[in-house]
């Protein structure tokens, strides 16, 4: 099996909203999979019935081999899932909280090493209430890989997360996927998806728009670069498929360095952006509300 | 780990929770004893009720025990799992392959523990610091086992089943409200006989005037009878009934339980 999770012509409806409409979708196993998409484009309800929490109107599923929608504890056994934040553990220290999670797995990872690839070891004895918002995140992940799942969802891990904080994480989840776990990260920030996805799908208004590599999306790698300097007292731009051939003739021009030299490319939230404008502009005003949770 | 050692493990959980939870140690476990203590102060040794002395103590600690398991079950229960669906923490615990019947017993196992401690706490207060006699005889003390059980399974069951009505941003008000109420009309802080009928016959419908009275039937003089309603103990209705509310609790548990908030499916 090459495929994690293998989906085909599925459809979740609302009432008369289509919250997802013939999604077909196939994450590979060992990859980083990163589900972009405004708030109400289908994201949350496609995860959630991956995850077995919710049912669906038409469509076949797989996960790890198995439809979630009839899952045996041992399918639970080897996916992780870490949730929007939740609470209730404000009680508890994290060391306590993890113990008692690990004893529902068969190969559960030790707890200590956890907390250390976590960054919680100096916080492990200290009650839950008392962390940080990222601390108190990064034991939603702990709680998520306890199990040694192999296959993690994360669902918007670093919201509320300050720089450093996200970076530090960052490195977490590309050591979990060097270990092999399959990851669906779903995430409202590119930069995120850009530093940590093998493959990125864009969704919007229950459809599957763009499925690509973040550096490939939408044709990105292809499209026309914008070269730009300083000349004159003003900014110069132009706008080519030949920016080396445009840098070298600028090069000649001024007989080594371009002052202010700049070529960029549209970066993957202008690409982004363009792919799901038609999509959050639309009458319906469903499309740009979250469903409800 | 098999289901029971992990319902076991839930237990642990729980009772750490709880009894870091100044407010639950407190409100429900604390409460009537110290309500006990309280009314002993105040109304002293000579209580007088419908013409029957007995000393305040004697006369409150049914009622005191009623009240205990009315609190640590049915309380507890109502609060702890409206405010765990609420927080996401049921839906956290449904991701893991941990079987639901963990959470349960684990919730059983609190509510066992708790509400037996403070019987025992209650009783050793009532007997060693206001000398109320205690319950002579083995059929005595059966009724007051089967009472007391029967009260607290009907409570937790209830419990989880009524956490289904309310967010827990409103569960404080829609349990705590209804719960003062059938205390004043059920006998627990006012001698059953000082309720008008009608009030009584509202009050019979629901537990908590069962365990009270199955409670006064243990630890009163036997003369006390003809304050009851039926001019009798009742004793094997007030059983059927406490079991009669257990069974539709479960069902009710079974038929209406969710791990998620209302609006996800």
């Amino acid at each position: 099996m090459t495929e994690a999770i293998r989906i085909r012509g599925l459809r979740k409806t609302y009432g008369t909203h289509r919250a997802v409409d013939d999604l077909d979708l196939d994450v590979r196993a060992g990859e980083v999979f990163s589900l972009l998409g405004p708030n109400g484009a289908g994201k949350t309800t496609t995860v959630e019935i991956l995850e077995g929490f919710r049912s669906r109107d038409a469509g076949d599923v797989s996960v790890l081999g198995t439809d979630p929608h009839r899952a045996p504890r041992a399918w639970r056994d080897r996916i992780g899932i870490v949730l929007q934040s939740t609470g209730g553990l404000d009680l508890l220290t994290p060391r306590e909280v993890l113990r008692s999670a690990a004893k529902s797995y068969r190969r559960p990872r030790d707890v200590d090493e956890v907390l250390d690839l976590t960054g919680l070891t100096a916080k492990a004895d200290d009650r839950t209430v008392g962390l940080s918002g990222g601390q108190r995140r990064r034991l939603d992940v702990a709680l998520g890989i306890v199990g040694r799942p192999d296959l993690l969802f994360l669902d918007e891990p670093t919201t509320g997360f300050d720089p450093q904080a996200r970076r530090d994480f960052w490195g977490l989840i590309r050591s979990l996927a060097h270990d092999g776990t399959t990851i669906l990260l779903t995430t409202h920030y590119l930069d995120e998806a850009e530093h940590l996805a093998d493959r990125v799908g864009v969704i919007a208004a229950g459809r599957l728009l763009a499925l690509d590599t973040p550096a490939a999306l939408g044709g990105r790698q292809g499209a026309e670069a914008t070269v730009s300097w300083e000349e004159g007292g003003e900014r110069r731009t132009r706008r080519t498929t030949t920016p080396t051939t445009e840098v070298s003739a600028l090069a000649a021009r001024f007989a080594g360095e371009v002052p202010g030299l700049t070529v960029t490319r549209p970066s993957l939230e202008d690409t982004y952006l363009s792919l799901i404008a038609p999509h959050v502009d639309a009458a319906d005003p469903v499309a740009a509300t979250e469903v409800p949770a | 780990m098999t289901t029971l050692a992990l319902g076991l493990d839930r237990t642990a959980v729980e009772l750490r929770m709880y009894s870091r939870e100044k407010e639950s140690v407190f409100f429900s476990f604390l409460f009537p004893i110290l309500l006990l203590a309280l009314f002993s102060t105040v109304f002293g040794a000579q209580f007088e009720d419908g013409g029957s002395q007995m000393s305040a103590s004697r006369f409150f600690l049914p009622g005191m025990i009623a009240a205990g398991v009315l609190l640590t079950s049915f309380q507890t229960m109502a609060l702890s799992v409206a405010t765990e669906r609420d927080d996401g923490s049921l839906k956290r615990l449904r991701a893991t392959p941990m079987p639901p019947v963990a959470y349960f017993l684990g919730k059983v196992g609190l509510v066992a523990v708790t509400s037996l401690a403070q019987l025992v706490l209650l009783l050793a207060v009532a007997r060693l610091v206001y000398d109320v006699p205690m319950p002579t005889g083995a059929d005595r003390w059966a009724v007051f086992a089967g009472v007391f059980a029967l009260g607290v399974l009907s409570g937790t069951v209830l419990g989880v089943a009524y956490s289904s009505l309310a967010t827990s941003r409103a569960i404080g008000a829609v349990v705590i409200g209804p719960i003062l109420v059938l205390q004043f009309i059920s006998g627990v802080y006012i001698g059953w006989d000082s309720i008008p009928g009608w009030l009584q016959q509202v009050a019979a419908l629901f537990p908590l005037k069962w365990i009270a009275q199955g409670m006064r039937s243990v630890f009163y003089p036997e003369g006390m009878v003809g304050l009851e309603m039926a001019g009798s103990w009742e004793t094997g209705r007030t059983l059927l009934v406490l079991a009669a509310w257990s069974v539709v609790g479960l069902v009710l548990c079974v038929t209406t339980f969710r791990w998620t908030k209302r609006g996800s499916v």
